[in-house]
């Protein structure tokens, strides 16, 4: 689904008269293979790269150095810009900078009308999306009524609507309460079992990616650590180096099991923990 | 010392709006102590630390510092401000200069110090919170969250309080940006053995920098204690809407499952400790 080789992205830094102050290599040779229907988290603290990843993969910015293809598209070819975009959708962080409209179903039909889809198709597209993301009686809400959690899953929607076959979002919980978190995390599942969309989540919660089939770890650019979850999870102090916040379960059951006490790798939740500690009694 | 002695603060008294955000606090803040305050949205936290430094005037009750009444009529409140340093939520947007020295500087040259006397401080206090040189030119504006966070937590330190208030100075931050100013923090506590007051929201740091604890709940102290002292109390912290850290409902989890842990932990290295000491018999 999407297949980066040696992938760079640099950028200029300009002081106020335009001189050039420096080179910033936001991407440094990345190396990623997505299939088709993985669900892929991208771990990552602010500056690590994993944003601008996501820009790539959706023709926002075009490579540097390395190739890019987005099912068997090749992002660097300008003329198949919207078919990327309609084949890799992507959902930001901030939800009441992507809603258009001023009520939900006129949100979700936006994608499907600028791409000249015919009137009834788009009937269906909404009524499938809304339902897919669990807001379809909040259909003819004004989207300023919903919470941070709804109005992410309307954004979902309406990526939904345009029939991708990836969805990509950039840290989509970042400003959400965590019952919105939840929301959000749980929906992205649902399409990646129900409907067999790829899913690529780039996040620094740890606790979002447990579920994950394959987690990335990015820091100064570069691909750091992958892996299932339980690998990546069993690295805590790696995971601290690079900044990354570790529930205190998972990195308690890493510090018993560095004193001698046997318990499984990567453990994430307080009931793996309990049932693994009381087992040795 | 700061002193409290039956301190009410009421808004907007004699109007519909009127509302009680401080109770009959009295509070004892001795020299040196690490002291965490927690409290949900609306409990009186803010209130109660701008009473520290005479920003807010009590409707009624008396603040001493050093034993003096800081409303008497002969007591400076301009050097009340440089002895107690407040850093108020989000403090990168009150950098104003047009390099990081500059900043960091305002409040030392507004003291009348000589420029010898200035640059010490402003330098002490940049190294103090990791502020490296290659940054003292730099314009405010180019540096990280974290950065900038520093910075102006640095302009605050260079008037060297006796006292330093921190207004949850971790809020919006990614892992990375919230560890780099918990490591100031404790420099500066390590370094300078002043009186720091932290306001957060995170129970998880709270338990692991402070000596004591201080709970607001609806204008009062709820709870005044070591963190162990109040995080025993977490049935009760979830009904002011607060929690305990982690760590603490898997030990309560594993106490009920019948493993004899003596209390519950507040830390992971506490519970670590516990934990190994019961199985390694």
């Amino acid at each position: 689904m999407i297949k980066a080789r040696k992938l760079a992205y640099e950028y200029i830094r300009r002081d106020e008269e335009g001189n050039v102050e420096g080179i910033i290599r936001a991407l440094d040779g990345v190396d990623l293979d997505v299939k088709r229907g993985d669900f892929v988290a991208i771990l990552g603290h602010n500056g690590s790269g994993k944003s601008t990843i996501a820009k790539e993969i959706n023709a926002i910015l075009e490579p540097t150095e390395g190739t890019l293809y987005v099912d068997g598209i090749d992002v660097s070819n300008g003329e198949k810009v919207w078919e990327v975009r309609q084949t890799a959708g992507l959902v930001f962080q901030n939800p009441d900078n992507q809603i258009v409209a001023s009520v939900v179903e006129e949100d979700v039909a936006f994608g499907p009308e600028n791409l000249g889809v015919p009137t009834d198709e788009i009937h269906k597209r909404v009524d499938y999306a809304l339902e897919r993301v669990e807001m379809t009686s909040y259909r003819k809400s004004s989207p300023n009524a919903l919470s941070g959690g709804q109005k992410q899953r309307v954004a979902i929607a309406g990526i939904l609507a345009m029939k991708p076959k990836c969805i990509v979002l950039d840290e989509p919980t970042a400003m959400l309460d965590p019952g919105g978190r939840k929301e959000v995390i749980r929906t992205l599942h649902e399409l990646n079992k129900n409907e067999g969309i790829t899913i690529l989540l780039i996040t620094h919660y740890m606790t979002e990616v447990k579920d994950a089939d394959k987690v990335i770890v990015m820091d100064d650019g570069k691909i750091v650590m992958q892996g299932t979850p339980k690998q990546v999870f069993s690295r805590v102090d790696e995971l601290k180096a690079h900044h990354l916040d570790v529930p205190q379960v998972t990195e308690l059951a890493y510090e018993l099991k560095k004193g001698g006490i046997n318990l499984p790798d990567g453990i994430l939740t307080n009931k793996e923990f309990v049932d693994a500690l009381l087992g040795q009694r | 010392m700061l002193y409290l002695d039956n301190v009410n603060y009421i808004y907007q008294m004699g109007t519909a709006m009127e509302m009680h955000a401080l109770n009959n606090v009295s509070l004892e803040i001795p020299d040196g102590q690490f002291i965490g305050i927690i409290g949900h949205t609306g409990s009186g936290k803010s209130t109660l630390i701008q009473h520290f430094n005479g920003l807010v005037k009590p409707t009624s009750g008396t603040i001493y510092y050093n034993g003096r009444d800081i409303w008497d009529e002969d007591f400076s409140k301009k050097e009340l401000r440089t002895k107690v340093g407040l850093v108020f939520q989000y403090p990168e947007y009150q950098l104003f200069e047009t390099t990081v020295v500059k900043d960091v500087e305002f409040g030392p040259k507004n003291m009348k110090l000589d420029k010898l006397e200035c640059q010490l401080r402003t330098f002490g206090a940049l190294k103090t919170v990791g502020i490296g040189e290659e940054l003292y030119d730099a314009s405010p504006f180019e540096l990280s969250g974290g950065q900038k966070r520093r910075v102006a937590i640095a302009g605050v330190l260079a008037m060297q309080p006796d006292v330093l208030v921190l207004d949850e100075p971790t809020a919006g931050l990614d892992p990375r940006g919230r560890d780099e100013i918990l490591e100031a923090i404790f420099r500066i506590k390590q370094e300078r053995n002043i009186t720091v007051i932290l306001v957060s929201h995170s129970m998880e740091d709270v338990a692991r920098f402070v000596d004591r604890l201080i709970v607001m709940d609806h204008g009062s102290v709820r709870f005044d204690g070591t963190p162990k002292e109040v995080f025993a109390h977490y049935k009760e912290l979830e009904e002011i809407g607060l929690a305990a850290p982690e760590v603490t409902y898997l030990t309560a989890e594993l106490i009920e499952k019948g493993l004899p842990l003596p209390n519950v932990a507040t830390t992971v290295e506490e519970a670590k400790e516990m934990i190994m000491r019961f199985y390694k018999h």
